[in-house]
């Protein structure tokens, strides 16, 4: 028996690389042995692109992607069909775990400085999957055709009418109609479904690539390639597989409880999972009371409805502030003008365009400057343990600044509401911007010769 | 340090958030939908007194007869008043047009109003009809102001009589008091509306009924799962010093 | 500790794991597959048909929809019925002892009322709906010893005027008889037996079973 089975695995290994992809990936993968909590999340994420890929699939079968039968199809799945309540609460709160999972992610990349060299690819195919994510995740919460899923579409398509000359135009294209409609409903469907799944699968494996090709990084944000053994192997590393398999499984299922308990007992969680204005059908003549997206997109939501006129101003100061900054940082002489000139572009483009349209361009850059990250960074160390005070300081204004920003998109905009929120936008920028500084000028702690505990 | 910071701020949130708050209070109202003498009860008034005018159009007749424990003969014989077959969805007898010439709006499908707005929205509401000569139908809602409803309970209720208060230059609803008494006494009316809130939050999601019981074997079996994998883990793991 | 006690520990956790991650996916796998079966809205749709049959003359068939299925009734002819018992040679299973049909209209003329024929209009073979040839002979494009009956297009089954399947065609059974019932004189419930009086998909579900058990014991 046993003889058969190596026979037959030697008869596919000749055809096929099995051995030498298992190898490669998991038997001979060395990740460094002091991975912490933060690093079960990439495992995860990958777990619930699974679910929601399977869940998907199967709401798929009983969903009606047309205006007039779409709220309904939803109804009959959590009625009609036999366990399509199960079905459609598993996809519904995989898709918020999934935002809690990648920002867990993303954070602790920003931590332990896993977007620095020689990994700034990993991140930027990082960044693609999370922008992808956002699109997928937009997409599918139109197709309920509930009234908050039909108006948050409204609301965020209509954004792109901001652009000057052709936004009008791109609106209508994007949605096919004059306003959100079957057409839209029906092309979100097919994006939802079939399009964005690809691409989030193809940068799903690009991602993998890249990190199996420069390897982990770890707590301590050294490179445990740097110290190998006698037999090439580093003496921080672990075989990925058994070591680190048996860890992931114990924390799938460890993540499964969470989920479940939310799955089973609490599936709307209050309003958060699954919104209360998305239980009425969509409504063209009714807007909800409190138009909020879901929770993963409201500190964007919030850096959008703070950019008012007023936000403006604070922009131009930010603008000469930053341009002065590099200007006397920079030696060489064309930088400096380039610095002018592209500052002078700003501050003309600032004066002529309308606080609308600067409202996307923040709210896209407030994404856009992730894929800076690692060149922003000129920190010696990556990790958070070795940095000084300043990195310490600004990631936790940061941080406050995003849940702030997050926790301000839920809530009805008030004047006292988007002046704090214009103030933490502005916070959440600086983060980037004086990066180059801050890093720069941090006394850091000296690194170790070995991973630590 | 920064945690306080942190913690500090979150307090002071909810503070600036304190916007238009026109609320009404809401009553809480006792749902529990074990019970299933209380779900036959909100079924009954239900289909006998809202579905003339509102649909209950996701939900079928032989499920909630099968969920409420009530067999297709007595739902057929009892229940069916739209239609004659106990498969159908619960759809209004009543053509938009005549809805639309009764009330000027068409009253709306009613099967997750209590997912939309809560059971206690929806308790409250029931119980908060008063006279008012001065609209069309003779009643209005201090929960639904101008709602075009008119109070198709008040047998029951009787009539009630809103009083307002002068508060900051605008009119806020202050207390009901009695007019004239209906047929049940308030206890009894506030008991038969429990009820029927508690059908609604059945017919709004009749897989309630058992996912908290399935939730619970597979948390459990989880739980044992998890048990092991730790094992497991703890096992391979004292090879890494 | 040797190490054949760790592989041995070992080994039993990995066991362990791999039935439990197997049990909980079959447990998992269990409701994606029976969202699969027939919904509610099915089987609300596959609830029973009422059919009045006063304006059906001797003769004539009529043809409904009952389950997304054509189920025919024919209102035979004393013609027609005289011609079923001289078929016995012809007919595959002349008793209706292998194929499907309540047990009230397992008789010669396949049917609770002599006259009124009810049949599933799903050829036994591979689900084409056969087509009606009453007229004995090459009134129909038949060849010349064809006493009429029903004959299927897809693969050439020939059934008599009682839904009985010909010697020596690819069809395995006689034609389907689905349960129905009197309601009155003029009045055929389809889908449900006289013995469940109430409509409904419970009244189905029973059939179904019923259906099943038959199919059951006529392989037997």
């Amino acid at each position: 028996m046993q003889k058969l089975l190596e026979q037959s695995l030697d008869w596919v290994d000749a055809r096929y690389p099995v051995k030498k992809v298992w190898d490669e990936h998991l038997a001979k993968y060395y990740a460094p042995k002091n991975f912490n909590f933060w690093y079960y999340f990439g495992s995860l994420a990958l777990f619930i692109l699974v679910i929601q890929i399977v869940s998907g699939i199967f709401l798929t079968m009983h969903y009606k992607p047309d205006a007039t039968m779409a709220f309904a199809s939803v109804e009959y799945i959590m009625r009609d069909v036999d366990w399509g309540w199960l079905i459609r609460y598993m996809h519904s709160t995989g898709a918020s775990f999934f935002f809690i999972v990648v920002y867990m992610h993303m954070y602790r990349g920003l931590i332990y400085g896993s977007y620095r060299g020689p990994r700034e690819l990993l991140w930027i195919v990082g960044m693609f999957i999370f922008i992808a994510l956002m699109a997928e995740a937009f997409m599918g919460y139109l197709l309920p055709w509930g009234n908050m899923s039909y108006w948050g579409a409204q609301v965020i398509i209509s954004l792109f009418g901001a652009i000057p000359f052709i936004g009008e135009w791109l609106a209508e294209f994007i949605r096919g109609d004059f306003v959100i409609a079957d057409a839209t409903l029906n092309r979100f469907f097919a994006l939802h479904v079939a399009a964005l799944p690809l691409v989030l699968v193809g940068l799903v494996f690009a991602h993998l690539v890249a990190l199996h090709r420069v390897g982990s990084n770890n707590p301590d944000g050294i490179e445990i390639k740097k110290n190998k053994g006698p037999d090439g192997i580093p003496v921080d590393g672990i075989p990925f597989h058994p070591y680190y398999t048996v860890k992931d499984i114990m924390a799938s299922v460890f993540f499964l409880i969470i989920f479940a308990a939310v799955m089973f007992f609490v599936p709307e969680l209050g309003g958060w999972f699954l919104e209360h204005d998305n239980f009425m059908p969509a409504n063209v003549l009714q807007t909800p009371p409190e138009i909020v997206p879901l929770w993963y997109f409201t500190p964007y939501y919030s850096i959008l409805r703070a950019t008012t006129t007023d936000m403006i101003n604070v922009l131009y100061g930010v603008t000469v502030a930053m341009g002065i900054l590099t200007v006397i940082s920079v030696k060489d002489i064309r930088a400096k003008a380039a610095t002018v000139i592209i500052a002078a572009v700003v501050l003309v483009a600032l004066y002529i365009f309308e606080p609308k349209l600067w409202g996307v361009i923040l709210m896209g850059s407030s994404l856009m400057v992730f894929f800076a990250l690692p060149w922003l960074d000129r920190s010696p160390v990556k990790s958070v343990r070795y940095r000084g005070w300043m990195f310490k300081t600004a990631l936790a204004i940061f941080l406050i600044s995003f849940f702030i920003l997050g926790y301000l998109g839920t809530q009805p905009a008030t004047g006292l509401s988007t002046r704090i929120a214009m103030v933490f936008t502005v916070l959440y920028f600086l983060f980037f911007l004086l990066m180059p500084w801050y890093t720069t000028y941090d006394k850091t702690k000296p690194l170790p010769e070995r991973v630590t505990e | 340090m920064i945690k306080k910071i942190i913690i500090a701020l979150w307090l002071a949130i909810p503070a600036l958030s304190l916007a238009a708050g026109d609320h009404v209070k809401l009553d809480s109202v006792d749902i529990d939908l074990s019970d299933k003498a209380s779900l036959q009860r909100g079924a009954r008034t239900f289909i006998n007194y809202c579905l003339s005018c509102h649909s209950a159009g996701y939900m079928r007749y032989n499920r909630m007869g099968r969920d409420l424990g009530i067999s297709d003969e007595l739902v057929g014989s009892n229940l069916l008043f739209a239609t004659d077959k106990v498969g159908d969805l619960m759809k209004t007898v009543m053509p938009k047009e005549v809805a639309l010439k009764a009330f000027g709006t068409v009253p709306p499908d009613l099967t997750l109003v209590t997912r939309s707005r809560g059971p206690e929205w929806f308790y409250t509401y029931m119980r908060s009809f008063y006279r008012d000569e001065s609209t069309e139908s003779g009643w209005n809602n201090t929960l639904f102001p101008s709602v075009a409803m008119p109070h198709v309970l008040y047998s029951w209720q009787g009539e009630q009589r809103a009083i307002f208060k002068e508060h900051d230059g605008i009119q806020v609803f202050d207390r009901f008091e009695v007019g004239s008494a209906g047929s049940m006494s308030e206890k009894d009316f506030n008991g038969t509306m429990r009820d029927l809130t508690n059908f609604m939050v059945y017919l709004g999601e009749p897989a309630k009924l058992v996912r908290y019981r399935i939730g619970v074997y597979v948390i459990i079996f989880l739980l044992i799962f998890l048990f092991i994998t730790y094992l497991l883990k703890k096992e391979f793991w004292k090879d890494i010093h | 500790m040797s190490d054949d006690g760790v592989n041995r520990t070992r080994r039993r956790l990995i066991g362990l794991t791999a039935g439990m991650g197997a049990v909980g996916g079959a447990f998992v796998a269990w409701p994606f597959l029976a969202s699969w079966a027939p919904s509610a809205r099915a089987k609300a749709a596959g609830a029973p048909v009422e059919i009045n049959i006063s304006k059906l003359e001797p003769g004539q068939m009529l043809s409904v929809e009952w389950r997304g299925q054509p189920a025919w009734i024919l209102n035979r002819t004393p013609e027609m019925l005289d011609k079923l018992p001289g078929m016995v040679d012809l007919i595959v299973d002349p008793d209706s002892q292998e194929s499907i049909q309540p047990d009230y209209a397992k008789n010669k003329t396949r049917s609770i009322k002599e006259r009124y024929l009810v049949l599933i209009g799903i050829c036994t073979h591979l689900g084409c709906v056969p087509l009606t040839k009453f007229e004995a002979g090459r009134a129909e494009g038949m060849e010349a010893d064809w006493r009429g009956g029903f004959f299927c297009p897809c693969h050439g089954s020939k059934f008599d005027l009682a839904g009985r399947v010909y010697k020596n065609v690819p069809a395995p059974t006689n034609l389907v008889v689905p349960p129905y019932h009197f309601a009155s004189d003029t009045q055929i419930v389809v889908g449900i037996d006289p013995s469940m009086s109430r409509h409904g998909p419970e009244g189905a579900k029973d059939m179904d079973k019923k259906m099943k058990e038959n199919l059951r014991r006529s392989k037997g």
